[in-house]
């Protein structure tokens, strides 16, 4: 039986810029004890459709033009507020996509879980507390009566997220809503989050309506599969059919943006461009926590014209140890020679005129680009400042930049604001590659983009890479992505390299365990073997 | 390319030197409130100091038999209790008030953005040490420190308007400081210090141009403020002395006979009110402005 029934949902948004028609006209339902995913870019309109469901989209600009939702017997899109407030509380809960900002900082996890319990069900608090331990317990966290007193700050990403799930377990939903929750979270948290939503899924049998850009994360959990484009479902079809006989055009876009494909083998010998010998950073850590080693003893060496591919979860060092290869970060002990230099102990300033050479790609576009300059500042500034062009060629530069990175001319004079996330990312690619370096860190350069995003931005990297001749360090938690680009890859945990080799051996034949769980939390991966 | 002319016609038509200051300008001419406020204040400078040409009595000539007279053909904003012309009173003590304003809050603006900027930028131990001197400035009274400087070096305008100035300085550089902290955590500015700018450069093009919103703010507090502090410095007898005056002045000597000549409180509580008034408009447009978040057309 279905649990959930939408037809024909509607929701324009009334803007100054016009009519956007964000929902037109969807139309799906949810079985009991089933996973309904909707897959589609951001601004497809797949949050807006779940959300203005239990009347949480601002209503104006947002208007339901048509549709009936229904739920336990009543039209959802007809009901008042407050009756909305007790089917959002009791009936359907919502997981959101990061953790780190969905928990109030200053509530203890317990009295944020228990919360609905006390204002909902009329518990008494010491009823609503075992209920709260109780659950902490089901999605996996050790010593739950304990951790019922902790602050949100003292967990991880990964178990924080498990909290949210927890709270939205807690009033004992018919369906939850589970809007991108692993997006900000590691391959391997990831794996481990989708399988814990699994089981409650089954244990539990509830609905799920599982958001995501990404058609390889709900590969192994999904039962139907919906792929949205611009407000409609451009396809929708069981699992099986979705990825074995994709019949829309979008659809199969999607599937092959999931990178799979291994990088040729180059057998030409270069020297070696980079030398790290035995590199280590220290932090001093929070009171008695002592020296915290974010890289302990690393060696590396990177070829010219070589991508070199470092893995790692969040924590294990490796953007740490990118920063201080390019002495962005003071070392504790160690050598990098750079182009035959000992840079090791250059001051800031004998190493200004080496970073023209050496540049990097942040993770964030959204951070990493400076609100207040336009594109054309944002490009020129590196330019003048090592004095790459006179000022009289400085426009032509700045153009020629915008056409390398696939940017717009148009756009020069705008502001990072008014741009994409994979545009913005354009503009910090024209950044780093302005002064024409020879050696390029990417710290994660598109874990905060969309999946056709992602391979837009990977293949103009390995574009640049031959173009330029650039040679790169790429890092990054994601595996599949690392495969498609790199040549060599290493793998680090907690500030140690465990194993390093070519792709093929990597992936082949993974040696250290921890590589192995990497590799096993590949999303997606049935995907990867099928095609 | 069918657009390729448009886009050669834009980079044309670009501003040499597209920077943050040109487009804010272009955009500022756009915003009518903020216009208004501008041109306002630049009318109430040149009448102030065209004063003498305008008014055909001398802000100490008295006319005691006149005495406090309501508005007239003769005196369009009546006469004070000693028969002065209140327009030449206001108009002579504009020039008082606009200054203390303008040059009190310059050099607030100045040493506080710098202090503020440079401690939060360096952190740590530096920062510690910068923060503290400014506590213990914070910490002195504020009247002992006008006073003893008084006595140091003799009364004078110019001095009283940077004691003034060195006073506010202290909450602009707390205010600038925590701001800074924020932004350097961004990853622009660590973007910046990868492409090899130097700290200043830093300070000066990423991290200032992102905390203008509050220091903008701030500023149009700190103009009214200085102006009436000026006003309780001079009312103690350490600032301007009568017959000199300033809107601030004026204003408290108005308030004592309010009843009886209410005249003497309105006319420069009114040029003293529209002055702020205009300065809130153009802050705010500055403020919207400089941020390119808002709304671009």
């Amino acid at each position: 039986m279905s649990l959930l029934m939408t037809s024909d949902l509607r929701v324009h948004f009334h803007t100054r810029n016009g009519l956007v028609k964000a929902v037109d006209g969807i139309s799906f339902s949810v079985e009991e004890g089933k996973t309904y995913a909707i897959i589609g870019e951001s601004g497809s309109g797949k949050s807006v459709a779940c959300y203005s469901m239990l009347g949480l989209v601002p209503m104006p600009p947002g208007k339901i033009e048509s549709g009936e939702v229904w739920f336990e017997g009543q039209d959802l899109l007809k009901l008042s507020e407050s009756q909305l407030r007790k089917i959002r509380g009791k009936g359907i809960s919502i997981i959101f996509q990061d953790p780190m900002t969905s928990l109030n900082p200053f509530l203890k996890i317990g009295d944020q879980l228990i919360e609905p319990l006390l204002l909902h069900f009329g518990m008494s608090k010491k009823d609503a507390w075992r209920k709260g331990i109780e659950i902490l317990e089901e999605v996996g966290i050790k010593d739950p009566a304990q951790r019922m007193k902790s602050w949100p700050f003292e967990f991880s990403g990964g178990m924080r997220q498990r909290v949210v799930i927890a709270m939205a377990l807690v009033t004992e939903p018919k369906i939850i809503i589970a809007d991108e929750p692993t997006t900000a979270l590691d391959v391997t948290v990831q794996a481990q989050i989708l399988k814990l939503l699994k089981e409650l899924q089954i244990h539990r049998n509830i609905g799920v309506i599982f958001i995501s850009h990404d058609l390889s994360v709900v590969a192994d959990i999904a039962d139907e599969i919906a792929v949205m484009q611009n407000g409609v479902f451009v396809e929708q079809g069981t699992r099986d059919a979705i990825f074995t006989n994709p019949q829309d055009e979008y659809t199969k876009k999607l599937l092959a943006a999931v990178p799979h494909s291994e990088k040729e083998l180059q057998q030409e010998e270069h020297s070696y461009l980079i030398t790290a010998e035995n590199v280590s950073v220290h932090f001093s850590g929070n009171k008695g926590e002592g020296l915290v080693r974010a890289v302990d003893n690393v060696s590396l060496q990177i070829k010219q014209h070589e991508i070199l591919g470092l893995v790692g979860e969040s924590g294990s060092g490796k953007s740490t140890a990118g920063r201080a290869i390019l002495r962005l970060l003071n070392l504790a002990g160690g050598k990098i020679v750079f182009n035959g230099k000992d840079i090791s102990h250059y001051s800031k300033a004998e190493m200004k005129p080496l970073r023209r050479q050496m540049q990097m790609i942040f993770q964030d576009p959204y951070a990493s680009l400076n609100p207040r300059m336009s594109v054309y500042d944002t490009l020129a500034e590196p330019l003048l400042l090592h004095k790459i062009v006179s000022k009289k060629d400085l426009d032509k530069e700045v153009f020629s930049l915008m056409d390398s990175v696939g940017l717009s001319r148009e756009s020069v004079l705008r502001y990072p604001h008014e741009f994409s996330g994979g545009q913005r990312q354009r503009i910090a690619i024209g950044r780093a590659i302005a002064t024409k370096p020879a050696f390029i860190v990417a710290d994660e350069p598109v874990s905060a983009l969309d999946v056709t995003i992602q391979a837009q931005i990977l293949d103009l990297l390995l574009n640049l890479v031959d173009q330029f001749d650039l040679t790169m360090l790429f890092i990054s938690h994601d595996l599949g992505v690392v495969r498609y680009l790199a040549d060599r890859v290493l793998v680090m945990k907690d500030g140690k390299l465990v194993e390093e080799g070519s792709v093929q051996q990597i992936f082949a034949n993974p040696q250290e365990s921890y590589t192995q769980a990497l590799l096993e939390a590949i999303p997606g991966k049935s995907l990867l073997g099928v095609s | 390319m069918s657009n390729q002319a448009a886009i050669v016609e834009k980079i044309d038509a670009m501003p040499k030197g597209v920077s943050l200051w040109d487009d804010a300008w272009m955009r500022l001419k756009k915003n009518k409130l903020a216009m208004f406020g501008l041109c306002f204040l630049l009318f109430m400078m040149i009448v102030c100091l065209l004063a003498p040409l305008l008014t055909p009595y001398g802000y100490e000539d008295q006319d005691l038999r006149l005495g406090a007279s309501v508005p007239s053909v003769t005196h369009w904003l009546g006469t004070d209790t000693f028969g002065r012309d209140m327009l030449t009173r206001i108009l002579y003590g504009g020039r008082v008030s606009l200054m203390v304003g303008f040059i009190a809050t310059s050099v607030a603006l100045l040493i506080g953005v710098t202090y503020g900027a440079i401690a939060g930028y360096a952190g740590g131990r530096i920062d510690a040490l910068m923060m503290r001197l400014v506590d213990i400035i914070y910490a002195l009274p504020f009247m002992i420190f006008i006073v003893l400087l008084m006595v140091v070096f003799g009364r004078n305008l110019l001095l009283l308007f940077l004691a003034i100035g060195a006073v506010e300085w202290l909450v602009m550089a707390r205010i600038v400081r925590g701001q800074i902290q924020n932004l350097k955590q961004q990853e622009f500015v660590e973007a910046a210090i990868s492409l090899g700018l130097s700290s200043g450069a830093i300070i000066r093009k990423h991290l200032i141009p992102n905390a203008l919103g509050p220091i903008i703010v701030y500023t149009t507090l700190t103009i009214p403020n200085v102006m009436l502090l000026e006003a309780f410095l001079s009312f103690l007898g350490l600032g301007i002395q009568p017959p000199q005056s300033s809107w601030g002045l004026l204003i408290s000597y108005g308030v004592e006979s309010m009843e009886e000549y209410p005249w003497l409180l309105i006319f420069p509580g009114l040029a003293l009110t529209l002055t702020l008034f205009a300065l809130n408009f153009l802050g705010d447009g500055l403020r919207d402005a400089l941020d390119p978040k808002a709304s671009r057309d």
